[in-house]
C-alpha cells in the first residue's frame, strides 16, 4: 500500500491532463482529419490534405503571426531587462512595491486594456488630438490600423511575463559574486556580460517562452488595434470556429501553429545552448 | 524551470515515447466517430399541438437579448410582469449571430438547454442553421393575437420563415452608410462614396461577411436576394479593388460606430439606430440610405429547443405587439417597429409634449429610417439566402478580403 500511495496523490493531476488536455487535444486531432460541414455532420475521412489546404490558404497570416510575435518577443525583452535589473538590483526594500505597479494593469481585464490603447491611440484622442492642434504631427498621421500598433499592443500586454521570469533569475544573483569580479578586475560592462547575463539567462529563456507563444497566437490586439492587413492567425482560427464552424480547418490551424511554435522552441533552446542554460540554473 | 527546460530538450526514451503515442491512440479512437449532423425535417403539425399541449404556464421567463435593445427602466417588461404576474430576467448576451451561434451549436447539439426562453436573432446564416437543425421550438400560432392583430404585413410575410413558423420579428433595421459632419463637408448619397479615392484611408466597411457582400453587390447594381455565385466573384474583385487602393482603413464589427464618431474613420458602414442614439447624445454622426438602396434586416425572436418556460414566452413574445407596449419600445430603441401603429401613437404623444421632448417625437414620428415609407422599402434589399454549400463559397469570396 505505502508503495502505491504516491501513484494514488498524483491520481487526480493524471486524470486532469488526461480529461482536459489529452482527449480534447485526440478529439481536435481527430476532427482535423473529417470532412463535411456542421449542417450535415462531419465524418472521418483521413483527409491529411485539409493541413495541406488550411496552410495553402492561410500561410500569409501565420508567417504574419511568427514575426509580429517575435517583433513583439524582442521588444519586450529590450524594455524587460533593464526594468526587471532595476527593481532586482536598485530598487532596494521598495521592490514589491515596484512589482505590484508593475502588476497593477494587469488587474484589468485583457480586452479592456487594448481596447483603452484604442481609445488613448485614437486620431483626434487625447493624445494625437492634442499633438496635432500644436501642430507637431502631421493631421493625416495615425497609429491604430497599423503594424506597430498591433506590436506595440502585444508587446504592452504581455510585458510582465518577460519581466517577471527575469526578475527572478536577477534576483537570486548574489551580489557578492559581482563584487568578487570586479576584485578580479573586470570593469562594470566585464562583470555584467560574463557574469550577471549568464546567470540571468534561465529567466530570459522563461520570459520568451512565456511571452513568445502567447503573443503569437493572440487574436485580440489584431482585432482592436491593427487594420486591413494585419490579420493573425488567432484571427483565422476563431473566424473557423465560430462563423464558418468549419471545425476541420480550424483544428488544422490550431495543430499547425502548435507544431511550428514546438519546433521553433526546439530551434531556440539549442541556439541558446541548453547545457549552459541548465547549467546556470541548477547553481 | 529546470523540470520544464528538461522536459522539452531532452530526449524523452522509447518507453515514455511509446506510452504517449498509445494514449493518443486511444484517444483518437474515441474521437474518431466524429460529429453527428443532425439536420431535421420539420415537425408535423399534430407534434406542434402536442408538445404546447403538454406545456404549462410557469410564471417566469428569461430573455436573451442584443446591449440597447430595451429602455433602461425596463419598461415594457415591467408592464408585462404587472400584467400577467410573470417575472422575468432579461440578459443582455448577444453581441454578434456568429459567435452567438458558435456558443450556442454544442449546448443545442448535446440536447441541452440554453437557459434561456427567448433568444434574439437576425435573418440569416446563423438563424437559419438554428431552424434546419432543429434547435428551434415551432410556435403554437393560435397564441399570437395581438401579432396577428398589429404586425405589418410585411413582418407576417418573411422569405426566411414563411407562415411565421418559428419565429416573430422584434424589431427591423437598416444598413447605410453614416458619416462624420465634421470632416465630410459634402452631402453623401450614393454607395460610390464608400469607394471614392477621397477618402483614403478614412473608409470603413463591416467585418461580416453578409454585409460587405452586399454592399459590394449593391455598388455595383446587383440585387443581393437575387444574386448568383459570379454576381459574388464581381462584388469580391470591387471591394478587393477598394482595400487594395488603400481606401478601406479597417474592417469593423459593432466598434465602427465608435470609430466614426470620433473621427478615425469619416464615413463607414451602419446600423440605423445606432447613429440615432449617437445624434441623440449629441455626435456630429448623420446616417443615410444610398440611392443605389441599403439593406434591411430583421431581429427575430425565436424559442430555443429545451426552453423552460415556452408558454410564458411565447405570451411575452405576443405581448410586445399590443401597439402602446410597442411605442415605449421603439421609442428608445429608434429602429424600425413591425408594428404599424407605433407611428400614430408616438405622434400623439407629440401632441401633448413639451419643448425638446417633442421635437425628438416629432423627429422619430417623420423619419423614414423608423417608419420606411413604400418608396423607402423599394430601395431596401433583403440579405439572400444561402443554402450551406452556397454559405460555403459565399464566405471564403469575402472572408479573403476582410482577413487577408
Amino acid at each position: 500500500m505505502r508503495r502505491l500511495t504516491p501513484y494514488l496523490l498524483a491520481l487526480p493531476s493524471w486524470m486532469w491532463l488526461a480529461i482536459f488536455l489529452v482527449v480534447p487535444m485526440a478529439a481536435m486531432a481527430s476532427v482535423s482529419l473529417q470532412t463535411g460541414n456542421a449542417i450535415d455532420g462531419f465524418a472521418m475521412t483521413f483527409s491529411f490534405s485539409n493541413y495541406a489546404d488550411a496552410i495553402g490558404a492561410y500561410s500569409p497570416q501565420l508567417l504574419r503571426s511568427l514575426l509580429y510575435g517575435g517583433l513583439a518577443t524582442v521588444a519586450m525583452l529590450v524594455i524587460g531587462y533593464p526594468v526587471a535589473y532595476w527593481i532586482a538590483f536598485k530598487a532596494g526594500h521598495r521592490k514589491s512595491v515596484y512589482l505590484f505597479l508593475l502588476l497593477l494593469p494587469f488587474f484589468v481585464s485583457f480586452v479592456l486594456r487594448t481596447i483603452s490603447w484604442n481609445f488613448l491611440l485614437s486620431d483626434n484622442g487625447i493624445l494625437f488630438g492634442t499633438l496635432k492642434d500644436w501642430g507637431l504631427l502631421p493631421a493625416d498621421f495615425h497609429v491604430l490600423a497599423t503594424t506597430f500598433a498591433v506590436v506595440g499592443g502585444l508587446t504592452y500586454n504581455f510585458l510582465p511575463f518577460m519581466i517577471l521570469p527575469i526578475y527572478v533569475a536577477l534576483e537570486r544573483v548574489d551580489p557578492r559574486v559581482v563584487e568578487a569580479a570586479q576584485d578580479l578586475y573586470a570593469t562594470r560592462a566585464a562583470a555584467f556580460r560574463r557574469v550577471v547575463l549568464p546567470l540571468s539567462l534561465p529567466g530570459v529563456f522563461a520570459g520568451v517562452l512565456m511571452t513568445f507563444v502567447p503573443a503569437t497566437a493572440d487574436p485580440i490586439n489584431a482585432a482592436i488595434l491593427g487594420g486591413t492587413s494585419n490579420t493573425m492567425i488567432g484571427n483565422i482560427i476563431q473566424t473557423e470556429y465560430l462563423t464558418n464552424l468549419d471545425y476541420p480547418t480550424a483544428s488544422a490551424l490550431s495543430f499547425t501553429l502548435m507544431a511550428v511554435l514546438l519546433v521553433g522552441i526546439f530551434v531556440y533552446a539549442r541556439a541558446l545552448g541548453t547545457e549552459n542554460v541548465l547549467e546556470a540554473a541548477a547553481r | 524551470m529546470n523540470p520544464l527546460m528538461r522536459g522539452m530538450t531532452q530526449p524523452r526514451t522509447r518507453r515514455d515515447v511509446f506510452r504517449l503515442t498509445g494514449l493518443s491512440a486511444a484517444g483518437l479512437a474515441l474521437a474518431a466517430c466524429g460529429v453527428q449532423g443532425q439536420k431535421v425535417a420539420p415537425p408535423k403539425a399534430d407534434a406542434v399541438a402536442d408538445y404546447w399541449a403538454k406545456q404549462t404556464k410557469n410564471g417566469k421567463v428569461v430573455f436573451a437579448n442584443w446591449p440597447e435593445y430595451m429602455p433602461e427602466d425596463k419598461g415594457p417588461l415591467e408592464r408585462f410582469k404587472k400584467d400577467t404576474g410573470i417575472s422575468y430576467e432579461y440578459k443582455e448576451v448577444i453581441q454578434e449571430n456568429a459567435e452567438f451561434f458558435g456558443k450556442a451549436d454544442p449546448v443545442l447539439r448535446a440536447g441541452q438547454p440554453l437557459g434561456y426562453d427567448i433568444v434574439v436573432m437576425t435573418n440569416g446564416i446563423q438563424l437559419q442553421h438554428m431552424i434546419e437543425l432543429g434547435y428551434v421550438v415551432a410556435l403554437d400560432q393560435s397564441k399570437l393575437p395581438n401579432f396577428q392583430a398589429n404586425a405589418g404585413q410585411k413582418y407576417k410575410e418573411r422569405a426566411y420563415d414563411p407562415g411565421n413558423k418559428y419565429t416573430i420579428p422584434y424589431t427591423s433595421g437598416v444598413t447605410g452608410i453614416a458619416y462624420n459632419t465634421e470632416y465630410v463637408k459634402d452631402d453623401i448619397t450614393s454607395i460610390e462614396s464608400l469607394f471614392d479615392a477621397k477618402y483614403k484611408g478614412r473608409v470603413g466597411m463591416m467585418s461580416d461577411a453578409q454585409e460587405i457582400g452586399n454592399f459590394g453587390m449593391i455598388a455595383l447594381g446587383i440585387d443581393p436576394e437575387k444574386s448568383t455565385e459570379a454576381d459574388w466573384k464581381k462584388a469580391g474583385e470591387k471591394l478587393k479593388a477598394q482595400r487594395d487602393a488603400g481606401i478601406v482603413r479597417k474592417y469593423y464589427d459593432q466598434s465602427y460606430i465608435d470609430a466614426v464618431s470620433k473621427g478615425d474613420i469619416w464615413l463607414t458602414m451602419a446600423w440605423s439606430g445606432d447613429v440615432f442614439q449617437r445624434q441623440l447624445a449629441g455626435e456630429p454622426v448623420k446616417f443615410i440610405v444610398p440611392e443605389e438602396g441599403g439593406t434591411i434586416w430583421t431581429d427575430n425572436m425565436l424559442i430555443p429547443k429545451g426552453a423552460a418556460n415556452p408558454v410564458d414566452a411565447l405570451m411575452l413574445m405576443d405581448y410586445l405587439y399590443q401597439p402602446a407596449v410597442a411605442a415605449e419600445l421603439d421609442e428608445f430603441i429608434q429602429f424600425v417597429t413591425p408594428v404599424p401603429a407605433v407611428q400614430d401613437l408616438l405622434r400623439e404623444k407629440a401632441g401633448t409634449a413639451k419643448g425638446a421632448a417633442k421635437k425628438a417625437l416629432e423627429e422619430m414620428v417623420d423619419s423614414p429610417l423608423m417608419f420606411p415609407t413604400e418608396a423607402d422599402y423599394a430601395k431596401l434589399r433583403s440579405y439572400t439566402q444561402l443554402t450551406t454549400q452556397q454559405e460555403q463559397v459565399f464566405n471564403p469570396i469575402f472572408q479573403s478580403i476582410t482577413q487577408a
